[in-house]
């Protein structure tokens, strides 16, 4: 089994995505099929920008066993007070600044669970928020 | 279409990758809203955008596109190239806008993605 960890400041929009990248290099490595690695990839990006866009900080760990990768993303945050609301297509909270870079328009959850096999989202308002997701390959 | 075509047609510069002017696509998409783009369904595109940061190069990255067209002159600062240099992008400026640029690629027979 591998084991991956990195963390996220909230706002740090520089170095928002690193973890993705550095996740998509080891999976490609381990020669996992491409279109698993790409949803994989991008579920854990939308994740990583959530942190950074509404939470203080968090961390990310993914790991990879025989046919399955998870990864969990748990943030320090204001949390999710309507998760169920959270998921709809086109619910943001997004500050200005955050849409100004391109963000923003209520997707990411949405586009998770599109390609996640699996996933979970659990919060407490002003403690934080913990996504979990699985892929199967 | 190749990528020196797209160059010309567009009176736009290379700023990195210059070596990949001889690939060819067919595919395009246009849009400012990096979520937009991290729902699509195809890797291989060219993607032109008015956005010009680190997370248009990271969303390039992690929805498998090589090919970048940043529009409307914006700044297109160092770190951004370094970034797209690493992961081996094709980053292009053009002065045009965004409709301006879609539609001269559109008419000279660029696909849309969708
Ligand atoms: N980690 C988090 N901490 C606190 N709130 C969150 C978190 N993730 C999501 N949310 C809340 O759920 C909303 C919807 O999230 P989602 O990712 O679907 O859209 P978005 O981040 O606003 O925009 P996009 O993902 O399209 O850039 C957010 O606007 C925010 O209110
Ligand atoms: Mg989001």
């Amino acid at each position: 089994m591998i084991e991956l960890k990195f963390r996220i400041e909230g706002g740090d929009f520089d170095r928002a995505g690193t973890a993705s990248s550095e996740t998509k290099k080891v999976l490609k490595q381990l020669n996992i099929d491409p279109k698993v690695v790409k949803r994989m990839v991008v579920a854990l990006y939308e994740a990583e920008v959530n942190v950074a866009a509404h939470a203080w900080r968090g961390e990310v760990t993914v790991s990879v066993k025989d046919h399955q990768i998870l990864a969990v993303v748990k943030d320090e945050g204001p949390g999710i007070a309507d998760i169920g609301r959270a998921m709809l297509e086109g619910f943001s909270t997004a500050s200005p600044k955050v849409r100004e870079m391109g963000f923003g328009a209520g997707m990411g959850l949405p586009n998770m669970k599109k390609n996640a096999d699996e996933l979970k989202v659990e919060s407490t308002p002003d403690v934080g928020t913990t996504v979990t997701m699985i892929f199967d390959f | 279409m190749k990528i020196e075509k797209i160059v010309q047609l567009l009176d736009a510069k290379i700023l990195c990758g210059h070596h990949r002017i001889h690939d060819e696509i067919s595919k395009a998409f246009s849009s400012d809203l990096m979520s937009d783009v991290l729902t699509l369904d195809a890797d291989n595109i060219l993607l032109v955008s008015g956005l010009a940061n680190v997370q248009l190069i990271r969303t390039a990255e992690v929805a498998d596109i090589h090919y970048l067209v940043i529009v409307r002159n914006k700044k297109v600062t160092k770190d951004i190239i370094e970034l797209a240099t690493k992961l081996n992008i094709v980053l292009i400026e053009s002065p045009f806008s965004m409709f301006k640029a879609s539609g001269i690629l559109f008419a000279n027979g660029l696909d849309p993605l969708f």
